[in-house]
Parts: C-alpha cells; structure tokens; sequence
C-alpha cells in the first residue's frame, strides 16, 4: 500500500482497507488477521471507516504510547474529523456526550477528579474481602444450581454488577434494565432511533437516582458526588447523571466479558488453566489478570482521537483536524513489546499492555477491574476444577458487533 | 536519584503506588501522586524506574545524580 510521504500532503489511496475487520473463522480470541497485516506492515495505515472517511490507524505499541500522551491529541468527540464509531455513536456523542472521557483537559481533568477519591489502590484493596464473598456466594448458587448452566447470567455480569451498583449507591434490582440497555449502548449495529431511546432512558433513570440521593443521601459515590457537588453548583445534575452513566456502563459491562471470555481463553489453553488453579501466590494470579488483559484486550473497536496540531511521528505527519483509530488490540500482540505475542502465558510480564489505554484516559476503573479480576480467576477454577465448557466452540455467540467483545452466553458444566 | 512528580498532570491511576509503594502516596480526596520521599534508596530505584514507565500521564520524572 503506498504512504504518503512526509512532506505531501496527507491523502488516502483509494485502495484502502474498510474498519473494522472481522476476524478468522475459528480463532475467535484473536485480532483479526487483516489487522496484524497492517501492524507488521507499518506503525501508521489508512483505513476506511463506515462513513467513507479515512482516518489513521495507529498499529503499534510505541507510537500507540506516544500519542494517547500527547497533548495535540484530543479525544473530543464533537470535532470535525474525529472517527466515529457508527452512525448511531456520533449521534450520542456528539449530542449528550458520556462525560469526561470524550473531553479534553482542563475539563476532563475537573470532573475526573471529582470521581477518583474511591478508586485509589489502598480504598480499593479494603473492597477485597466483600469481592471475595460475592464470588463465593454466587459460586455456591451455581453449584447448587442445574448444569449445564451461563456463566455469563450466573456470574460473569453479577459479580461487577453487585459491587459497581454498591459504590454507586444504584439498586441491583434494577440489573435487568441497566445491563440490557448498557449492551444496546455499546453495539456498533444499534439504530440511531435506539439508541437515542436508549440513552434518554438511563439517563432519566440515573438523573431520578441523583433526585433521590439529593432528597435522602446514602453512603454511596452518587449520594456524595450530589451533596458536595450538585448542592454546591460545581456540577450541575444532568453532569452527574452522564457521569453516573458512565461508571455504571464501564463498571460492569467491561469487567464481565473479562470474566467469562477469559474462563473461554482460558478452557481453551488447559496448561494455562492448570497454572492457575494450582497457584498459590497471589503474584501469579496478579500476573494472569494482565496477561489476559493483554491477550484478550476487549475494547476492539480502536481508542478513537483527532489531532489538533500536525504531528510527526514514525516518518509520517498526521495533520491537523484529521483522525486516528488507536488499534489497542494489535499492539498488545507487538512483538517488539511482547515476544511471542501471540500465545498467552500466564507467567509473562504483562504489565506494559494497553488494554485500559494509556494517556489522560486511562481507565479510571482499573484498580477496581484488576481487584475483580484477581479475586474472580483466583476463585472460580480453583473451586470448580472440573469447569468445562457445555457447547462446542462453534455455536458460541461472540459480540463482533459490540465496541467491547466478548461472548453472549457461556454454557458450562462442571 | 530524585523523583519529581506533576500533581496538575496526575491522572490517579495509582500505577506508580502499585510498583513503589513506599516512594509513592495517592491523597485521600481524590486520589493524585504525592511523595513518600524524594530520594529513593538503591533498592527502590528499579521500581521508581518501572512506576515512571507506567504511569499513562507522564507525571514522573527522575534525575540521576
């Protein structure tokens, strides 16, 4: 594929492959091959998007580095040339926005800070022990439940569920709504008219939470922010309900898949399983978590940006106003940065992957993920050792359509 | 070796806690870098090293003297 060269201006052959791509028929945990072409071939890639714009495609680990922590690097979504995902995410973003993550400093950094008092690492680690329950609770109702049964309706979602609406202060018994409608949220194939729908509905759900909060607060992160922000006019309530959102989307949906797409990796890779349950120091467990991070790296869809000044990197200039998809998936399988990427070991040092991002917008949940993640892998194979899938690879349902992948259902039996 | 760290850029994302905890503090209210000391012993100096490669807001940085 011809580049244009440093000192041209940027222009996109006609020949430029359509993004996203699928991946290969019976390799459903890994990137899809077209993809890791494009990464071999060059750090930076034209790619064609569903709108006929033709961003960048950041392909590897160290340009992907440089630019999510450069400043010229906006992630705000409402700019012209910013690469929206599908007709329906440019519609939401670009019209309610989902707070701070699709802004830039210093107002990113002013309503993120209201909200990352509870996800430092000490506070975090004192939610141990009640994760540990919850996991344990919902182990037992699985084994004392029918089999075969859905990993992902048994445990997967209730697990991130139970302690996200906890910190927030949002009833579980609401789990039904919230997931349903987070999953039609985060699908590239949703209409606009659904989404649209979809959005003013978990919107007025958490802005009559924040009424209810305000009336009788509790302790909780939604009563606090409403009692030292709201009633003080530092935030204004439709602010806190999109930031609520946010939380309780990315609190449960992401930390799910993890949960059950890395039990499938992990059925899949029987050494690595055995690793696993016959581990006994806390370290090992830690380690896995990021290497399935690294190797699973479920936000598939591109960390999407635009650059606000041209930039020079890899013999290339990105110019002003124009996009950049930052494919995370296929720099976590770099071998620069990780030798033999593509084959997943758990005693690998991990640590540098990119699957929360990297820059000003990394993920503010991760603590909290990592925390899950080590009491969830740590826990269930070792109490269920006998864990086997109940379907046969084929007829699982992957969510290629969904901007976080993952699987549907995750039939198992024991 | 002296660590300086950029409270204004801190993003909280506590890596630099997680890899030196006794070099490193998050505050309390929300969660942004503070030093425990600014001159970490030799033995410390491999896990400032790997906190300063981390962190995702480039708030770290260290002079070797």
């Amino acid at each position: 594929m011809t580049r244009p060269m440093a000192d041209a201006p940027s222009q996109a052959p006609d020949d430029v492959l359509a993004y996203p791509m699928s991946r290969a028929a019976g390799c459903p945990l890994d990137p899809p091959p077209e993809l890791s072409e494009l990464r071999d071939e060059a750090p930076l890639a034209r790619i064609r998007l569903w709108d006929g714009s033709t961003p960048w495609l950041v392909t590897r680990h160290a340009e992907q580095r440089a630019l999510l922590a450069d400043p010229r690097v906006s992630a705000d979504a409402t700019l012209p040339g910013y690469p929206h995902i599908s007709e329906s995410t440019r519609e939401r973003r670009t019209n309610s926005g989902i707070s701070f993550i699709s802004m830039d400093n210093p107002e990113h950094a002013r309503l993120r800070r209201m909200v990352t008092g509870p996800f430092t690492i000490r506070r975090i680690e004192t939610l141990r022990p009640a994760v540990q329950q919850i996991a344990d609770r919902l182990i037992d109702d699985l084994l004392a439940g029918p089999k075969p049964a859905d990993l992902v309706q048994a445990f997967a979602l209730p697990v991130p569920s139970l302690v996200i609406c906890q910190l927030l202060g949002v009833p579980y018994e609401d789990h039904d709504f919230f997931q349903t409608s987070s999953r039609t949220l985060i699908n590239r194939s949703t209409s606009v008219q659904a989404m649209r729908e979809t959005q003013a509905a978990l919107l007025s759900y958490l802005d009559r939470l924040v009424g209810q909060k305000l009336a009788a607060p509790g302790d909780d992160l939604l009563s606090r922010l409403a009692v030292e922000r709201v009633s003080t006019g530092q935030l204004t309530r439709g602010e806190l309900a999109s930031m609520g959102l946010l939380l309780l989307i990315a609190g449960h949906e992401t930390t799910a898949n993890m949960i059950a797409l890395g039990t499938l990796a992990l059925l899949c890779h029987p050494s690595q399983l055995a690793a696993l349950q016959e581990a006994r120091d806390p370290e090992l467990i830690a380690g896995a978590v990021e290497e399935l991070l690294r190797y699973l790296n479920i936000v598939h869809s591109g960390r999407r940006r635009v650059a606000l000044e041209d930039i020079e990197i890899a013999g290339q200039v990105i110019r002003a106003g124009e996009g950049l998809v930052i494919a995370t998936d296929v720099a976590n399988r770099d071998e620069a940065a990780f030798p033999r990427a593509g084959v997943l070991d758990v005693h690998r040092d991990a640590h540098h992957h990119l699957a929360f991002g990297f820059g000003i917008h990394q993920c503010l949940g991760q603590p909290l993920a990592r925390l899950e993640l080590q009491v969830v892998y740590g826990t269930l194979y070792r109490r269920i050792p006998t864990l086997a899938l109940a379907a046969s690879l084929d007829d699982i349902r992957f969510k290629h359509d969904g901007i976080v992948y993952g699987v549907y259902e995750l039939p198992v039996t024991w | 070796m002296r660590v300086r760290v950029d409270q204004e850029a801190c993003i909280s994302s506590g890596h630099c806690v997680r890899n030196a905890p006794d070099v490193f503090d998050q505050r309390e209210d929300d969660g942004v870098v503070s030093l425990r000391t600014e001159r970490p012993s030799a033995a410390q100096q491999g896990e400032v090293r790997c906190a300063v490669s981390m962190c995702p807001a480039l708030a770290i940085t260290v002079a070797e003297e």
